[in-house]
């Protein structure tokens, strides 16, 4: 293999680029980013960087003496994959042509059903440029709605709260995170809001944004209007395939991927929050939304694309992510489902630091700890070393 | 020189955070038997050392996995980019004292002390 093409700059790009080399490629490597910026950590988006603790530098990915020895086209979008000569077409009517082609565009924030042409004071939150729009119009006193109570909505409610905004949440689900931890452990979190004195407005969806050119308002489903300065819709994020529609590239619920992160077409491989790869522990696809997903998978993505697809997958660790709000540190790891039990085996939900076991059949399948890092931590590790199928 | 805990409330393999000095420090006994302490504080983000994952002489931060060597301050691999900073030990007695260093700490962006 003399060339790859990396399309997505992000965390998974990166990752792929430094696992490429690490395995020993050394032909000619392209990373094309449609960010103008170069790669950069997004987690502290929606914390450190919004608060404004941090500064931009502050969340450069690359090491100041790093040197993948890359060509970066960055500030260009992907518009298409030619499978036959593995050729990626740019949006700037260029291409570029490699024998191995790795997809990590990542994914694209939902903005709201039939959203309205674009009223000044709502934003969804995933780039930095969103951030720096989203940090300009927290102002203190302001009233921010957040739409949606998944990790997003949840710490953008909580940096708002520190920057002294009125904070309403509303989300459709009868608990904030239901779908992710199950209805009591999301009622246990949703509990952090409300000790903020945030409101927290669940099972009921939204109707509409208020307002003529700035919004005003959010109009909900059983007839109340929530008045608002500014709105964050954060409903989660579809995967940022649009680009490989009709190029033969497999595309379920983004870029399907055996357990190696091989696609459909010999000499691709995906990785990434575009990438959903069969698990075998699950017996389904799976797209993972992790930031560790992203580190971990391009190690295996990288020695797949240079094999020719004969390197034999290794077993993935079980997906785990944080969440800090309100100064408690959330943590999750693993796979829950409906009908899995929880306990709480250590500290209690009262007190607001406590670690829960999701179990099935006895057999434990996943862990949430708040404020419990160090007994996290060892479930974490013990989680990684047995089946959670 | 600033006593830590007592030598036998430190079993092999557990961490004791000292956090009564800022930056707060976290001091391992590895499984070997080895004392080592090191800032608590995760060079990359703000999250203690102390709860992280011990293994031979090396230390992976409980948040995102970097793992430090507890003898050189060094981190295998990103996202820490910066060593984090030794200390010395010292057992007298039955008490385990730390020696801290002069140099700077490598502290993350944006860290304070938490809320907990």
């Amino acid at each position: 293999m003399r060339s790859v093409a990396i399309v997505g700059a992000s965390l998974a790009g990166l990752y792929t680029a430094r696992a490429l080399r690490d395995q020993g490629f050394d032909g000619t490597l392209t990373i094309i980013g449609s960010e103008r910026h170069r790669p950069y950590d997004r987690p502290p988006l929606s914390k450190e960087f919004l608060a404004g603790r941090i500064t931009e530098a502050d969340l450069a990915l690359e090491t100041e003496d790093e040197d993948l020895g890359a060509e970066w086209r960055l500030g260009v979008r992907a518009s298409g994959l030619d499978r036959h000569d593995r050729r990626v077409l740019l949006a700037d009517g260029t291409s570029i042509t490699a024998d191995g082609v790795v997809v990590a565009t990542g994914a694209t924030a939902r903005s709201l059903p039939g959203d309205s042409p674009s009223l000044r004071g709502v934003h969804t939150l995933r780039s930095l440029d969103d951030a720096l729009a989203l940090r300009a119009d927290l102002v203190t006193g302001r009233r921010l709605v957040v739409i949606g109570a998944g990790f997003i909505g949840a710490e953008v409610a909580s940096t708002a709260r520190e920057l002294g905004l009125g904070v309403t949440i509303v989300e459709t689900a009868p608990a904030p995170l239901a779908r992710a931890l199950g209805g009591e452990m999301g009622t246990a979190l949703g509990a952090l809001h409300e000790d903020r004195g945030v409101l927290l407005i669940c099972g009921v969806a939204v109707q509409g944004l208020t307002g003529d050119d700035r919004v005003d308002g959010v109009l909900l489903a059983d007839g109340r209007r929530l008045d608002a300065d500014v709105v964050l819709v954060g409903i989660g994020a579809r995967p940022e395939t649009g680009w490989l529609e009709g190029s033969g590239v497999d595309l379920g619920d983004g870029v399907l991927c055996d357990s190696g992160g091989g696609t459909s077409v010999p000499g691709v491989v995906a990785v990434g929050d575009c990438a959903s790869w069969f698990d075998p522990g699950l017996g389904h696809h799976h797209r993972v939304e992790h930031w560790t997903g992203a580190v971990h998978r391009p190690t295996v993505a990288a020695a797949t694309l240079l094999s020719g697809g004969t390197a034999p997958a290794p077993p993935q660790a079980p997906p785990y992510l944080w969440s800090d709000q309100y100064g408690r540190r959330i943590q999750f790891a693993g796979h829950t489902r409906p009908g899995d039990s929880v306990t709480v085996e250590e500290g209690d939900v009262a007190s607001r630091s406590f670690l829960a076991v999701y179990r099935r059949e006895d057999r434990p399948v996943a862990v949430l700890g708040v404020d419990q890092v160090r007994q996290f931590t060892r479930w974490r590790r013990r989680l990684g070393t047995v089946s959670t199928g | 020189m600033i006593p830590a805990c007592a030598l036998a409330a430190l079993p092999r393999g557990e961490a004791f955070r000292l956090d009564t000095v800022e930056p707060p420090i976290a001091v391992f006994h590895t499984d070997d038997g080895d004392l080592y302490a090191v800032d608590d504080t995760c060079t990359h983000q703000d999250a203690s050392l102390a709860d992280g994952w011990l293994e031979g002489c090396e230390v992976e931060c409980p948040l995102h996995a970097s793992r430090f060597d507890l003898r050189t301050g060094q981190v295998d691999a990103p996202p820490a980019k910066l060593p984090v900073r030794t200390h010395g030990v010292v057992v007298e007695d039955g008490t385990v004292y730390v020696v801290p260093s002069d140099l700077p700490p490598n502290l993350p962006p944006g860290a304070r002390a938490r809320t907990v």
